[in-house]
């Protein structure tokens, strides 16, 4: 479904040359759950944006169901660590969500529908009429969610999404984009600094080095597929497989020291 | 409601007070320059409450609005081309320095005589000296796009015509206004100046004639219709402006509090 093919992106500028990402390879699977996480400034962020299109890589490529990525791909979602900065102004939480539906030229009667079901999904029935910056974080971020769920991805991509929300509003969103994911079938890639939180959400977790980036380990999660933050984190496989990531990244940052 | 009447108040000071001392440091005047207030009032009733509404003050105002409308549409239009654009701006700038630094009014013989005496050299005037405030805050507006917005639109595929309304015009529409409010006072001006050359009709022309006429108090009150409708324009700027910038003025009104 989603596959990362020696993927390297080097930036070139003011005479310094920087490798962010030096060779990458990985896939993911139909409606597969996978988390990247790495030591920061490995280029996570680089990574998706390779994916997503926005950003051609140097060398190697990402595809999607077997086409290479050049450009931002159909049928891809993104949801932004800056929820405040990815949301419009001056659009009210509706419009925000349909804005990509009227672009592609879906009816009216259509986009209503998708808007409205996608806001009840994210447990935000009640502030339709709202402008984003009215809302508190973990809000704005759920509309966000809402918006890349009324576009009716088949990959959703997430950049670190819950980075800036406090802990309480982060594990409802966790468990909120455990429920999606499970109703919609989609194939997510979710990125975080986080290893409890990947652990927490993902099939698979994909550990990077630090920059040159490359893939330290690819480890399955074997927790039970219901999740919830009181069990699931306090199963002793989830402290293990949290304990194994740790050392991981603990040794890909003395590997890249060396 | 108490809050709006303080509000009213306090914005009706200081007229009032410079109108009661214009009133009384003129009550007694002799000085044919300088007639008394209640004089000028009556001529200002005489004035410009018949005929002279329709034949001098309908002209002025309609073609200072067409003059500000194609103003506005040109340089939004011409500013978004050499905001998105950095080849354009490259090219055009200097030029557009160089253009924006010539006085308007000393353009006005040279518009003569391309485009003759009439409505069309008078709307023209206003045109080139609004157009510069607009065109140059709209480069500006358009050049700060959002980059996380902008990535948003690229990956939700929200292009062209769409991305033009939603995403360009609204990001830029806060240094636009800015730049609309500028020109408004420039069109006031160059109305007036426009109306001082080789004219039959309009403001400018009646106060130039009832000087030339020594009929001083109407002289007068042609003066303070000017700064009347002034007034009167940029409060109905106010009330454009508190439409269109809702959400700016609601995120700074968030910002300021502590």
């Amino acid at each position: 479904m989603l596959e990362v093919n020696a993927l390297r992106k080097v930036y070139d500028g003011h005479g310094r040359r920087v490798e962010a990402i030096a060779d990458l390879t990985f896939s993911v699977g139909e409606g597969e759950f996978a988390c990247v996480v790495g030591p920061s400034g490995c280029g996570k962020t680089t990574l998706l944006k390779c994916i997503a299109g926005l950003l051609a890589p140097t060398s190697g490529e990402a595809r999607i169901d077997g086409t290479p990525v050049t450009g931002p791909p159909t049928g891809l979602a993104v949801v932004f660590q800056e929820y405040g900065r990815s949301l419009f102004p001056w659009l009210r939480a509706r419009d925000n969500v349909e804005l990509p539906l009227r672009a592609a030229g879906l009816p009216r009667r259509t986009r209503h529908g998708l808007v409205e079901e996608a806001l009840r999904a994210v447990g935000l029935g009640d502030v339709h009429g709202a402008y984003p910056w009215q809302l508190s974080g973990g809000m704005q971020q759920r509309v966000a969610i809402a918006r890349a769920i009324a576009y009716g991805p088949r990959v959703l991509l997430m950049d670190e999404p819950f980075a800036a929300v406090d802990a309480q509003t982060r594990a409802d969103l966790e468990d909120l984009i455990r429920s999606v994911w499970q109703r919609l079938g989609v194939t997510l890639l979710f990125v975080t600094h986080d290893i409890d939180e990947s652990v927490y959400l993902g099939q698979r977790v994909i550990v990077l080095s630090a920059a040159p980036t490359r893939v330290a380990e690819d480890i399955a999660i074997d927790l039970p597929a219901a999740r919830d933050q009181l069990t699931t984190r306090g199963d002793p496989r989830f402290a293990e497989l949290r304990g194994q990531i740790y050392a991981q990244i603990q040794k890909a940052k003395h590997g890249s020291t060396r | 409601m108490t809050s709006a009447l303080r509000r009213a108040a306090a914005l009706l000071t200081v007229p009032v007070l410079l109108v009661a001392l214009w009133w009384y440091s003129s009550a007694n005047s002799t000085d044919f320059y300088r007639p008394p207030l209640s004089r000028i009032l009556v001529a200002f009733r005489e004035t410009w409450f018949g005929a002279r509404l329709a034949d001098d003050v309908l002209p002025s105002l309609t073609r200072l609005l067409l003059g500000y409308a194609a103003a506005l549409l040109l340089g939004v239009a011409v500013g978004v081309a050499v905001g998105t654009s950095y080849r354009l701006r490259a090219l055009v700038e200097p030029i557009l320095e160089f253009l924006r630094a010539i006085p308007p009014p000393v353009l006005v013989p040279i518009i003569m005589l391309v485009a003759g005496i009439g409505d069309l050299m008078k709307v023209i005037v206003i045109v080139s000296g609004c157009v510069w405030p607009i065109l140059l805050n709209t480069v500006e507006g358009v050049r700060n796009v959002d980059e996380i917005l902008a990535d948003t639109c690229r990956s939700y595929r929200v292009r062209g015509m769409a991305r033009l309304r939603h995403l360009v015009l609204r990001s830029a529409s806060p240094q636009i206004v800015t730049g609309a409010r500028q020109a408004l006072s420039i069109g006031i001006i160059l109305m007036v100046i426009s109306e001082m050359f080789a004219a039959s009709s309009g403001l400018g022309f009646t106060v130039v004639q009832f000087q030339r006429g020594f009929a001083i108090p109407q002289m007068w009150s042609g003066v303070l219709l000017l700064g009347l409708l002034g007034v009167l324009l940029s409060l109905l700027f106010r009330l454009a402006e508190r439409r269109i910038l809702r959400w700016y003025h609601g995120i700074r009104a968030i910002e300021r509090e502590p």
